[in-house]
């Protein structure tokens, strides 16, 4: 019998290995074919590394190196933002960037950049003078000298919407595996078998999108050709009610670091600026330092005139996943076949994410997997309501149906206690108090929680029948309470 | 569809401020009260302040936080004072609509002839000073872990270390103890604690907990729940002093850093607020910028004292009740109170001019520590008394009176000052 029950065990398709935007990008996507998917998580929840501790913007392209990967991907991905966003219910605003000339001598700079821009067949793009530059963000440092404006850069929120991906892939029949990491990998004839805590998968494609720790899933294969190191970026968030700083995301000019430190609105209304780039050895140090809070505060005091400091909410860190090939690296691991690697993805990946799911799967078509369109899918994701911004009339109806809905247990964010249920009882739902406030908000505001966090654990604990001692922060152990 | 009813008198939030406002509106003959409250029971914070202490000024007796509160809620009760729980006020409106939200009405509107705020205030985060380290489970502002102790029952750790020495952290510090845990230190960046010298007494010193002035918590270490903290000391800028920094082993940090007054709707509603004190801007009536909004308590600026809170709010009852029987006095001449040398602030932020024989009461905060001053009082920068005060210190509220006669004549431009000398 139980060797009966052994051999049962479905054999999927394809499993993607890490659930941040890259593999909740291809999992969703996939849903588009008659496919058997399985996504495989290590933490409590998707989007709980690289893809929740970034500057969520849809990059315009004119920054990539021509000819490589990502000027390919960014150009790609980038268009495919309004639809997708728009199906899945997830907020994208096209405010355009702006990249700020300092100084007399870097004006040349933003000349190439628009060169770089027309190479890469960028549209939307032009130059501004100082002046021009002011007319549309009166709070610009005076030291501006001219902006190069990309109409086509926008805004997201990136760990909605990979929640959103991965909540419409288990909707449309993908399995979701949290809590699971890979810690083996075989091949077998028709496959490979991964191995987890928690029992073994079989899948006859894999797809590594293990961010930070690509290297090290394909390495329990064989050798990789890259390495990926982890480049620690700093942020800081503000108040809503400084949110109108800035119209566009503004950038100032790129150095071989990166793209600097930007100052951006959030689709939320908060402001952001960061990020800095250190890199670590750690691949799990997501702690942010003095010396780069203070970096980035003293760098976005060069593209505005006044950093509104006593309005900081807070500061988070993340780590960009970068190879050292210094490009996206999307191919089929040599030797393997049907293992494909999507490592290396740092800066634009969140952009070129869409694009990079297209590519995986025409790398897995090209592979020999068979894509029949599958008919039941379904593109649509309804959002979880907003109460706040409903109309008078939607608010009476929604609250007279489920008085949760009038129940407001976040005051900063004005999130009810209806929102937070189903932020929990959706598919893939919440199963911590980050998990929550990634979800809806509760507890991201100006009181970081410090009103509605005993409320929100009391839900969790009720929601998910556990005792409130056994609720989590966000992952592992991370209990909020001592037991008594 | 759209509710929308109508109150002589909405008062938002039914913590202390909102309770004794309503009461003494009530006693001054306003007939149809509303308050609205967020939370599901009344008290604001004093349910879970289950110390004593309270109500020594008012009361001359040493209450806790609960029988305090108990006292209101039970003459509101006894008022017949309409109250809704569970009721959050979205927005309000130049015109005194109130539009509100709660699971048993559904979204409403009340058109009020007075409002008052009385929405108390949020305490500073870890987030708003920016402490760099990382982001475990552990770290809690000091209102909270006393909300999760006292109210649910639930501990919050074992070994903790306190940032602040606001009050609320004091007594937070005393309690944990009690609780059994050990709380390591209780760290300070300025040179002199920030709560009462009560509560230092009673909640420090009675159980040895150590006190760490100038110094400051500058890194957090923890994946999943905090293992520890940095201290370092700091100079007189506040800035850290190299060679200082000493690892503390903990799995809670409490924080007790500083409240602001909760005035996103006053904003939202174009309401001035005074930049330091982050609340409205009122007059002795305790009205602020708007005709018939008034705010009291810890919305308009934040007290030590409960008592004084509650003073503070009858006079807002009073006046919104005089408003309402269109008795009351503004007008165009007014003394703008203005912060002298050391002073913080000064509450009200405006007299208005009129021939009553009323005392006026100005509350304030000296920025240093201040033994054996002088307290100077200009109008117009003529002297017009002098107070001795054998000690001040900012977390210390100061109150002096004046009488009316003493401020005879005034301009347009006329301005009271308070020094400290």
């Amino acid at each position: 019998m139980r060797l009966f029950y052994w051999r049962m065990k479905p054999m999927y398709d394809i499993a993607i290995i890490g659930g941040g935007i890259t593999g909740c990008f291809l999992a969703r996507q996939l849903c588009r074919y008659a496919l058997k998917t399985v996504l495989i998580e290590k933490n409590t929840d998707v989007a709980d590394e690289t893809t929740k501790a970034n500057s969520g913007i849809i990059h315009s392209g004119y920054d990539a190196c021509p000819g490589t990967l990502k000027a390919k991907l960014n150009r790609l991905g980038n268009p495919m933002f309004d639809a997708i966003c728009r199906d899945l219910g997830v907020p994208f605003q096209r405010i355009g960037s702006l990249t700020l000339a300092l100084s007399e001598e870097e004006i040349p700079v933003l000349q190439q950049l628009y060169e770089r821009g027309q190479a890469n067949e960028i549209g939307g793009l032009s130059l501004l003078s100082a002046e021009a530059v002011r007319k549309t963000e009166p709070r610009i440092h005076s030291r501006v000298k001219a902006a190069l404006l990309a109409k086509t850069a926008g805004i997201v929120d990136p760990f909605g919407l990979a929640i959103a991906l991965a909540e419409n892939a288990a909707d449309n029949g993908t399995d979701i595996r949290l809590n699971s990491r890979v810690v083996g990998i075989r091949r077998e004839n028709d496959g490979y078998v991964l191995t987890t805590p928690s029992g073994w998968i079989k899948a006859r494609y894999v797809v590594n999108c293990g961010g930070v720790f690509a290297g090290e899933i394909n390495e329990l294969l064989s050798p990789a050709r890259f390495r990926i190191r982890p480049v620690k970026g700093e942020y800081i968030v503000f108040d809503k009610q400084v949110g109108d700083l800035v119209r566009h995301v503004v950038f100032q000019c790129p150095s071989e670091k990166g793209k600097g430190v930007l100052v951006t609105p959030t689709v939320h209304g908060n402001l952001m600026v960061g990020p800095n780039s250190q890199d670590v050895e750690d691949k799990e140090d997501v702690s942010t330092t003095r010396s780069g809070l203070d970096e980035i505060l003293a760098t976005a005091g060069n593209s505005v005139e006044t950093i509104p400091l006593p309005l900081a909410i807070t500061g988070f860190s993340g780590l960009r996943a970068s190879a050292d090939t210094g490009d996206f690296v999307i191919e089929e691991l040599s030797g393997y076949r049907g293992f494909i690697n999507a490592a290396g993805i740092d800066s634009p990946g969140l952009t070129a994410s869409p694009a990079i799911a297209e590519l995986v799967i025409d790398l897995l078509k090209s592979g020999g997997l068979k894509l029949t369109p599958n008919p039941a899918f379904d593109p649509i994701r309804k959002p979880i309501v907003n109460v706040v911004n409903l109309s008078e009339e939607e608010k009476s109806e929604l609250i007279r149906k489920d008085p949760r809905y009038g129940r407001i247990i976040c005051r900063c964010e004005s999130i009810t206690e209806g929102e937070i249920v189903e932020a929990i009882r959706r598919r893939v739902g919440a199963r911590s108090v980050d998990g929550v406030k990634r979800r809806v908000r509760a507890g991201m505001g100006r009181c970081q929680g410090g009103f509605c966090g005993p409320r929100v654990l009391e839900i969790l604990a009720r929601e998910l029948h556990v005792s409130r001692c056994q609720v989590v922060k966000d992952r592992g152990a991370s209990y909020l309470l001592s037991e008594q | 569809m759209n509710k929308q009813r109508m109150a002589d008198l909405v008062v938002i939030g039914g913590g202390p401020a909102g309770l004794a406002a309503a009461i003494e509106a009530r006693r001054h003959g306003v007939r149809d009260i509303l308050l609205l409250e967020r939370d599901r029971e009344l008290g604001g914070i004093l349910p879970q302040c289950i110390h004593n202490g309270f109500g020594l000024h008012l009361f001359k007796k040493e209450l806790t936080g609960p029988e305090y509160a108990e006292c209101f809620i039970d003459e509101l009760k006894d008022l017949n004072i309409e109250y809704k729980l569970d009721t959050m006020v979205l927005r309000i409106h130049k015109n005194r609509i109130i539009e509100a939200v709660s699971p048993n009405e559904g979204y409403f509107r009340v058109q009020a002839r007075a409002v008052i705020l009385a929405m108390g205030c949020r305490e500073r985060t870890r987030g708003a000073l920016l402490i760099p380290g990382s982001r475990p489970a552990g770290i809690f502002t000091a209102g909270t872990a006393q909300r999760l102790v006292n109210i649910e029952g639930s501990p919050v750790g074992k070994k903790a270390v306190i940032l602040g020495s606001g009050d609320i952290g004091l007594i937070m510090a005393r309690r944990l103890t009690l609780e059994g845990a050990n709380v390591e230190a209780v760290v300070e960046m300025m040179p002199y604690p920030g709560g009462l010298n009560r509560n230092i007494v009673q909640c420090l010193h009675d159980f040895e907990i150590p006190l760490l002035l100038s110094h400051t918590v500058v890194n957090v270490y923890g994946r999943d729940r905090l293992t520890g903290v940095e201290i370092a000391r700091v100079d007189q800028n506040q800035k850290v002093i190299p060679g200082t920094r000493q690892s503390i082993e903990c799995d809670t940090m409490l924080l007790s850093v500083g409240l602001i007054p909760e005035n996103e709707l006053s904003v939202q509603c174009g309401i001035e607020l005074d930049p330091t004190t982050q609340g409205p801007v009122v007059d002795e009536h305790m009205q602020t910028s708007i005709d018939g909004i008034f705010a009291c308590g810890n919305v308009v600026h934040v007290h030590d004292l409960v008592d004084y809170v509650t003073e503070e709010s009858r006079k807002a009852g009073r006046s919104a009740a005089a408003y309402i029987e269109h008795k009351t006095k503004t007008c165009e001449l007014r003394i703008k109170t203005v912060p002298g040398k050391s002073i913080r602030y000064i509450v009200p932020h405006y007299v208005n001019w009129d021939q009553s024989d009323q005392d006026l009461e100005f509350f304030f905060r000296s920025r240093d520590v201040h033994d054996r001053a002088s307290l100077v009082v200009n109008l117009d920068g003529k002297l017009i008394k002098t107070i001795r005060r054998r000690h001040l210190v900012p977390g210390e509220m100061q109150h002096i009176k004046l009488k009316r006669k003493m401020l005879p004549i005034c301009s347009k431009q006329s301005t009271l000052s308070i020094s400290i000398l």
